[in-house]
Formats: C-alpha cells, structure tokens, sequence
C-alpha cells in the first residue's frame, strides 16, 4: 500500500549529539524577528500589544514600525475585538499577550468577532506552557489548545524552536484567516536549521523509524529526539514527527506513521485532554486505530518552580518519553 | 481625631521597614518577581493587617475576619511578607518565594494558602469577587467587611467596572477598594499606556465614594480608611497615592522596576538604605 511517508526523507537537523552544546533560544525571539519581517513586506502588518511589549517580544516591531504598532493597555478582550475590526477595515493584525489572557481571557471574543465573522486576525500566545516557571499556575497556559482547536475555521501553529517559530510567523502572516501561534518564555534548544523547510499543515519526520512514532509539538520537540537516541541505543526504533500544525493537522502523516509504527505516542506541554495528542487520537480512532500514549499535564494545574524542574515533575521530560514509548510498544 | 498615637505611629513605621526588608530577602532568594509594587504598598499592608482588619492570624480562616483581596496578584511579594511580620508563618518562609512546593506562589493561590482568599495575578478580577463577598455579607447579615487592593493598570481592565457598577447597585458600603495609584505599568507610565485620568472622577460617575491620600504615609492611611469605613449607602475608594519602589532610592519611581527582582549587590544596597531609614524613625519618629 502506497504510504504518505514513501520517500519522505527525515529533514536536516542541527547537531543535537551534544546537548550542552545546543544553541538556546526562546520561541518568542522568533516571533519578535518574525513579526518585524511580515510588518516590513506588508504595511497592512500591525502589531497591537497589552502591555506585554517586551516579554511578548513586540518591542522590536514598536521600535522598527511606530506607525503600525498600537499599544492598548491590559485589555486583552479589546485587544481580539478591536483587532477584528481593524481587519475587518483591510489591516493584518498580530495581537500578543501571555497565552493564558490571550486566547485565555479572550476566548469569547476569539469565537465570534474573529472566527465567526471570519476576520485576518493573528493571535501570538506567549509564555504558553509550565515552562513559564517561578510566575505558578495563574501564568501557565495548558489549555491553550484545547479551547483553540475547537474552533471552526482558526489555525493553530506551536513551531518547536525560534527559527522555525520566526517561519511560521511569516507563513501565518501570509495566509487569510484567523490564527492562532503559540510559543513560550524559556531559552529551549534550537533543532531546525534556516535550511529547514516550513509548510503550515505538513508534519515533519525529524526522525525515521518503525517502532513507535512520537507525534511531538513545540519546545518538547528536542526532549522526544533525545529520548529516540536513547532508546535506539537499546534496540528500540523511533520515528519522531514534528506536529507543528495542530489545525488542520496533516491526518495523511499521522495515518502513515501508525500504519508504519503502530504504537504511537504524543508529546506537549499542555492538558492531554483536548490538545494536540487529543487531536491525534480522534484521528487514530477514525482511521487506523493503535495504542497511543499521551505525555502530557494529566488533568492538573501547574504551579511556581524552576521551568526545568516542572517540565520533569509534570512528566515531561526525556526519560518520561522513554516510559511512554515503552508502554505503547508492550500494548502493540 | 488622629486614628493612631504617635507611639504607635512610630511602631507602624518600623513594621513597613520590616516588610519591606521581607520583600527584598524574599526576592532575592526568588531570583525573580515584581520590586516596585510590593516595595510601594508595604504602608497599606502594614496598616491593613496592623491596624484595620479584624482577623486572627492564628485562625486564618475564622468565619468573622474581614477579607482582604489582592487583586494585582504579581505584588504579593508585600501580602506575604506583612503576613509573616503580622504572625501568620514565620518570616524565614518568605525565603521559598516562587520555589517548587512553595505555599507562596508567584501569584497567590487560595487553596495552598487560604488566608489569601482568592488567586489572583491575572489582573481586573479582584474587586468582582470582592464584590461577591460584600453581596454575601449583607446577604446573611454580616458585619465584617471587605477590602480589595487593586492597581492602578487593573482598571484598563473592563470587568474591574463592570463590578464598580454592581457593587453601586447593591450600595455595598461593606466594600472598599484601594487603589495603588503609582503611575506605572510594565510597558511604562499609566498615562503613555492608556491613560486613566481623571481616575477619581471615574468612580465618582459610578456613584463610588472617593478618598485620595499619601499611600506611603502611615498616619493618613490609616485616617483615611476611618473615614471610608464610615460612608453608609455606597461603596468606597480610596485612591492611595504611592512613589513605585518606595524605599530604595535606586528604583523609586522607575518603572522598569514593575518586575524584576534586586540582584545581590543591589539587595544588600536596598538593606542597608532599610536599616538607616529604621534608624531614622527610631530616632525621629
Ligand atoms: C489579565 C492580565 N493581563 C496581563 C498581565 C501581565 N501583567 C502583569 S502586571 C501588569 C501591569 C502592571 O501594572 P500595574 O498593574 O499598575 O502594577 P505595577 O507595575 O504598578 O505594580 C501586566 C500587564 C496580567 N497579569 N493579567
Ligand atoms: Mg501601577
């Protein structure tokens, strides 16, 4: 049977042997470069900021682009409502706030003044995830996703490092429709290259194998492809895909790799319920049924401490990949 | 009539030095918080637990304790610290600020400490709650009160008015707000960002009763809330003028301060300039 994954080579990484070594660069600096480069193509490009021009990494497009940016306070429902009605009037907005206000605070406005009214509307959530650290729960967006994917017509897009979230943000500025991007506040390990190509809605096979495909978003990106090397050093063979695009998400890959694997596990840092690994599930059980494992926050809230710290307390980490795969592969 | 006596006056004075000695060490420890706010309410807090609310550190959640909301929940930095001056748990808890495990989260959660009584940090949901507690005291017939701290910056929020139009509506005299009215948000001052004057008159056209003073004098503070405790058939403010960063002449009145915390060597500078100042009012009063 012809397979969506019939040569698909895995994409070119950087050198990950070596994790010290890793280049570390927060998601959201992508953005920040990212949004400077759509604003300066496209002078519809605005930039509208609650409060959170630093931290949001606004700061940049404010300095570079006065007259397109527009500075609003902390209103994160005006932010979404006005944005709407500025892209109704023709511009492009990117509107940025901390995941948790923006879409969480908002998330009315979102559903109706820019999806059901079908509005050019780009939301960057930043600081999304446990990641945010010592800030505790109130901060910690983890269900971004869920509350986002549920939404007719809204594309939602968590890149796995700065450079490919600074290609997404280009490519979400391209495209007509509301989006929603998210990343997060933490230096993470850069995995892609520049020379790594970006498609919205085509998954990414970082990795080949047959064993067990981890189907992996955002900064958990580099703890899958250092729990694939070493697992593989035990004889156990990972495919690891990069899910960037959580809506539409690319069924022909995910199908692909549970026929090729059949185990599969889903890695995020968000709720297991109602996110990416969610989608992937629904996917699964309507196609090709398999044993899935979700890595994930299991139906808690977050809490104060170091990001490291709590990535690996909420069972995120390297070796809890590991467990995951291992369990997926006893249920084959 | 003067609300405190000179002595005890004298004693408050020395109570916020001490939280915000708290503040400082608390921060430092943390490697990561909010300086300017907390450092700017240490008066209010100091009068609040010390002098206004009627409560039991011992029994935090004793039924007839007046409630005290923070609203701004990034400022709890200065809750925390007049806590532990004020007998709630021991001042060398402050030390765990934002780490794993921690009662004192970077934001104030409820269920870890209940004697917060509510989470907050996400801003502008304060004075809603707050509103909710005053309904229900007047429900049942209750005779404690409730006060909610609030930023300045909250009140670009819009559910922050639409309680001040409920709590109008239900003239919940057991309610009074503080404002700390610093000028400063993180993007810069108030009136770049989005301005909010004319602020009092603001609450007055939401038929508020409204107070300004000296958020760092102690005596007028004090005088103040008197003054608001006694307005019968609505609401009050009280709009407490403060210098962000209050008492370490490095970040008074700078507002890049709003959430970064004193590295070591500016934290040993802020306790040193804390120590002088306590000598001072030992001395002078
Ligand atoms: C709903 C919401 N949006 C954004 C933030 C991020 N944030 C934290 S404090 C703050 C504003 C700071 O200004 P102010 O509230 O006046 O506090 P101050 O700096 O004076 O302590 C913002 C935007 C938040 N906590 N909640
Ligand atoms: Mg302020």
């Amino acid at each position: 049977m012809a397979s969506a994954l019939d040569g698909v080579a895995a994409m070119r990484l950087a050198e990950l042997k070596d994790p010290a070594n890793v280049k570390q660069v927060p998601t959201r600096n992508g953005f920040g470069e990212g949004v400077v480069d759509a604003g300066k193509r496209n002078r519809n490009v605005i930039a509208i900021c609650a409060d959170l021009s630093e931290s949001t990494r606004m700061l940049g497009f404010k300095e570079a682009l006065p007259d397109q940016y527009i500075e609003i306070g902390v209103s994160e429902q005006l932010l979404v409502a006005m944005a709407a009605g500025l892209a109704s009037a023709g511009k492009i907005p990117f509107i940025a706030s901390y995941a948790m206000f923006n879409p969480g605070r908002s998330w009315e406005q979102v559903r109706t003044t820019m999806a059901l009214n079908e509005t050019n509307v780009k939301i960057a959530g930043a600081h999304a995830g446990v990641s945010v650290g010592p800030d505790g729960a109130t901060h910690q967006a983890i269900e971004d996703i869920a509350i986002m994917r549920c939404i007719p017509h809204m594309t939602v897009v968590v890149p796995c490092d700065s450079i490919q979230t600074k290609k997404a943000t280009l490519a979400v500025a391209e495209m007509t429709g509301p989006v929603y991007l998210r990343f997060g506040r933490e230096k993470t390990p850069v995995v892609t290259t520049e020379e790594t190509p970006f498609e919205l809605g085509k998954a990414q096979i970082f990795r080949e194998g047959r064993d067990v495909a981890i189907v992996v978003c955002g900064i958990l990106v580099y703890n899958a492809l250092i729990a694939a090397q070493t697992l593989a050093k035990h004889g156990i063979d990972c495919m690891v895909i990069n899910n960037h695009t959580i809506k539409p998400m690319d069924e022909e890959t995910i199908v692909a790799a549970a026929e090729r694997c059949g185990a599969v596990v889903t890695v995020e840092e968000h709720q297991v319920f109602g996110g990416m690994g969610s989608r992937v599930a629904e996917i699964l059980a309507q196609r090709r049924p398999a044993p899935v494992e979700f890595v994930g926050v299991h139906d808690q809230f977050g809490q104060s401490g170091d990001p490291a710290e709590l990535i690996e307390h909420y069972g995120m980490g390297a070796v809890a990949i590991e467990a995951a795969v291992r369990r997926a592969i006893a249920r084959k | 009539m003067p609300t405190l006596t000179p002595q005890r006056l004298t004693e408050l004075k020395v109570h916020a030095n001490r939280v915000r000695e708290g503040i400082i060490r608390a921060l430092l420890a943390a490697g990561s918080g909010h300086s300017a706010g907390p450092l700017d309410m240490a008066d209010v807090f100091t009068v609040l637990y010390e002098h206004v609310l009627r409560h039991k550190p011992a029994e935090p959640e004793w039924d007839d304790r007046d409630r005290l909301l923070l609203s701004c929940g990034h400022i709890a930095p200065v809750r925390y610290s007049a806590m532990a001056y004020g007998g709630y748990f021991p001042v060398e808890e402050l030390l765990t600020l934002r780490k794993f495990g921690t009662r004192l989260q970077g934001h104030p959660e409820r269920v870890r400490l209940p004697a917060v009584e509510t989470t907050s940090g996400p801003l502008g949901e304060g004075l809603a709650q707050g509103t909710g507690m005053a309904l229900a005291a007047k429900m049942d017939g209750k005779s404690w009160r409730v006060y909610v701290v609030t930023s300045d910056a909250e009140h670009q929020c819009g559910l922050h008015w639409e309680a001040a139009m409920t709590a109008a509506k239900f003239k919940l005299d057991n309610l009074i707000a503080i404002v700390d009215r610093n000028f400063i948000q993180i993007d810069g001052s108030t009136e770049d960002v989005m301005p909010l004057e004319p602020f009092a008159d603001k609450y007055r056209a939401f038929n508020w009763e409204v107070f300004e003073c000296d958020g760092n004098d102690i005596a007028q503070v004090a005088e103040t809330i008197e003054k608001a405790k006694a307005v019968k058939g609505k609401p009050s403010v009280i709009i407490a003028h403060t210098v962000p960063g209050k008492g370490v002449s490095y970040m008074e009145g700078d507002y890049t301060w709003h959430g970064k915390p004193p590295n070591k060597e500016q934290a040993d500078q802020a306790l040193r300039e804390l120590e002088a100042e306590r000598e001072r009012i030992l001395a002078h009063g």
